[in-house]
């Protein structure tokens, strides 16, 4: 059944994407720690952390784009997820300070003392063993989505509604993790980390590690993600996407697909927040700003929403972009974001994946021309046509034969 | 005990009003188990909510509906009902355009439809079989991989009705299914219904009349959202009143 399932997952291309995220999984570190400084193929180690931190955009546009691109839920309030990941490694980061702080208080973070806490509240007990912090990761997150997504699935929000209250979430975390009171550090958030697991995290190996982990953790998205889309489950969803009533008439149950692909989608966010904050050093609340959440859907519509290559292409390429205009042109970031979505949206509907597959299956089709005049029969058109599809990556057309 | 033993559908009583207009009125219709029932009537007469009410779509304002003789079809769920056996065809059709036809006619087969049911299924050589001889049935065996989208809008009906037989429910409610369909396609139609309705129920709204002579069932008008004439074809379309309203018009 597993076995099943997974080897579906591992079409063609879903097989290319995970081996190349391990292969740089591997490589950027050896390039950064085994060859010296100075040398040719050397990758300093700002740069590994960098990219690190693409990786982990990538996998949140991912987890947005399994929403999104393959079940039709705009959600607008996917940092909320990634950014409460964050907050449950960050608490596990500062709990590793220690008596190192400024007042040197062997229990409470700094913040804490600063704001004349007698003890650890609650929620910050058992944050300093590293499984308990990792199952948080996954777990807070994971319920918000689920409780969220039960109640609005439930009585059928959908569309722009759906989208309102998405933000709305982020935006009263937003407000509410800013208090001091919340006992989140307030507007400073979490920072001034200093060991993960008992090694430093400015060591040049442990942010070699944290890429590692970061890639490897994107590779296990995508076979997740494609396990999914390329499952009978994955074919309701579309169906769900494309026409939600209809997929209740034929018996399947809407609501717990939704609340399926939300509650997983927000675990991969908060994982991705989690190798996030330690490779940036700090989470503070401007991390659940609504805006953070519509960036990523910006990402992934440039990318190609509904394929699995898209958002981690759109995720990267953008943030490429915005790192370069940052440095040189900051004021105008804004304005070109902008405007990138607006051309996206007027001219690239199925995003870079989508121009891609468009000029490829051009491409293919100029050279069948070229060497048979004879029209393409209908059952050739049919293979153009979806090689043009991107509906979803790896979609497989023909009917599975038992496995 | 009471009148609704024996039946799988029956509607009594039955009235729903959008914004004060009464799109059903009162509206009493029995199918028996493996009977077909043909529903003629006007546009607006209420013959797609009437559907909707069923299927769950609608809520009743008042009424009583019954399936199999016992389940109270109001307090259900489009899902639940899907899941009892009610399939249903949609007057426009409605199939997953971005979908291949195999697809479609698989998420409709009659399986397990729970989240991890759904996640882990795998095609068994029955299911194979059994969606390929759906195909033939519906003629749409040679257009297995092409995306519903390219399909007709005839083939779309055809599909769809496949996609009724995959469900394999007990009841199945079909509206305007030769909406589109060339005469000989209609005929074919006409055939596979009246074969379903030898193991099931069947409840078809038509305006064609010569398809629905050749469905040879039971006929009901309907009229303004209640029944004005119930019968054979022939005795239907002889009486006067339904000729004043519906066929002189
Ligand atoms: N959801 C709705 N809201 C308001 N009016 C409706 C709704 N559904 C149907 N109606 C009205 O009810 C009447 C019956 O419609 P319908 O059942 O589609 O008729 P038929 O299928 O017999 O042509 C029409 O006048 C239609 O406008
Ligand atoms: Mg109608």
């Amino acid at each position: 059944m597993l076995t099943q399932a997974l080897f579906r997952a591992l079409d063609k291309k879903a097989i290319w994407v995970i081996a190349i995220f391990l292969a740089v999984a591997v490589l950027v570190p050896m390039a950064n720690l085994l060859i010296p400084p100075g040398q040719y193929g050397h990758v300093p180690t700002y740069l590994v952390s960098l990219m690190g931190k693409y990786l982990a955009y990538a996998i949140l546009a991912l987890a947005l784009d399994l929403v999104w691109g393959y079940c039709g839920i705009l959600s607008l309030g996917h940092g909320a997820f990634f950014a409460l990941g964050g907050y449950a490694m960050g608490m596990y980061l500062m709990r590793q300070i220690g008596s190192r702080g400024v007042y040197g208080n062997p229990v409470l973070p700094d913040f804490m003392v600063f704001l004349n806490y007698s003890e650890l509240p609650w929620f910050w007990l058992g944050m300093d063993n590293f499984w308990f912090a990792m199952l948080m990761v996954v777990f807070v997150p994971g319920l918000l989505a689920f409780v969220f997504g039960f109640f609005a699935f439930r009585s059928r929000v959908t569309g722009v509604y759906l989208s309102i209250i998405t933000q709305a979430m982020t935006f009263a975390l937003l407000l509410a993790f800013f208090r001091n009171d919340m006992g989140f550090g307030g507007n400073n958030g979490l920072t001034d980390f200093k060991d993960i697991l008992g090694v430093s995290v400015q060591a040049q190996s442990t942010r070699a590690t944290l890429f590692a982990a970061t890639a490897i953790a994107l590779a296990l998205s995508v076979l997740v993600c494609s396990m999914i889309v390329n499952s009978k489950l994955g074919k309701v969803m579309i169906a769900v996407r494309d026409a939600e009533s209809r997929t209740r008439f034929l018996g399947y149950r809407v609501e717990y697909v939704k609340l399926f692909a939300f509650t997983v989608s927000a675990i991969m966010a908060g994982i991705a927040g989690a190798l996030y904050v330690p490779q940036v050093g700090i989470i503070n609340p401007s991390e659940f700003d609504p805006a953070n959440s519509i960036e990523v859907v910006i990402w992934t519509a440039v990318g190609g929403r509904g394929t699995l290559i898209g958002p981690i292409i759109g995720a990267i390429v953008v943030n490429l972009g915005k790192s370069w205009f940052t440095t040189t042109l900051p004021e105008l970031w804004l304005f070109a974001l902008g405007a990138l979505f607006v051309f996206t949206t007027l001219f690239l509907p199925k995003g870079i994946v989508g121009l891609w597959h468009q000029a490829w299956g051009r491409m293919r089709r100029k050279t069948e021309h070229a060497e048979r005049p004879a029209p393409p029969t209908p059952a050739q058109s049919a293979d153009i046509e979806r090689g043009e599809d991107p509906a979803s990556f790896g979609h497989e057309a023909q009917p599975k034969p038992a496995e | 005990m009471s009148a609704h033993t024996d039946t799988m559908l029956y509607l009594d009583g039955v009235s729903v009003a959008f914004d004060g207009f009464k799109a059903i009125n009162n509206l009493a219709i029995i199918v028996k188990p493996a009977e077909m029932l043909a529903i003629i009537g006007p546009n607006g007469a209420g013959k797609t909510t009437m559907m909707d009410i069923i299927t769950g779509k609608t809520r009743p304002d008042t009424g009583q509906v019954l399936f199999d003789g016992r389940t109270d079809l109001t307090r259900l769920d489009e899902a639940a009902i899907a899941n009892l056996g009610i399939g249903r065809k949609f007057q426009k059709p409605t199939v997953f355009e971005s979908q291949t036809v195999w697809d479609n006619l698989e998420m409709a087969l009659k399986k397990p439809r729970g989240i991890f049911s759904t996640l882990f299924y795998t095609a068994s050589d029955d299911d194979v079989a059994r969606i390929t001889e759906i195909l033939e049935t519906v003629r749409l065996i040679a257009r297995k991989d092409e995306l519903a989208a390219n399909l007709s809008h005839g083939q779309k009906q055809w599909l769809e009705i496949g996609m009724l037989l995959a469900q394999d429910p007990k009841l199945l409610l079909v509206d305007e299914p030769v909406a589109g369909m060339t005469d000989s396609e209609t005929e074919e139609t006409a055939k596979l219904l009246r074969e379903i309705s030898q193991t099931r129920s069947v409840v078809v709204v038509e305006h064609d009349m010569s398809f629905v002579r050749e469905l040879g069932s039971r006929v009901v008008c309907l009229a303004e959202g209640s029944v004005l004439a119930e019968g054979s074809l022939d005795q239907v379309s002889a009486n006067p009143v339904v000729i004043e309203r519906y066929l002189g018009r």
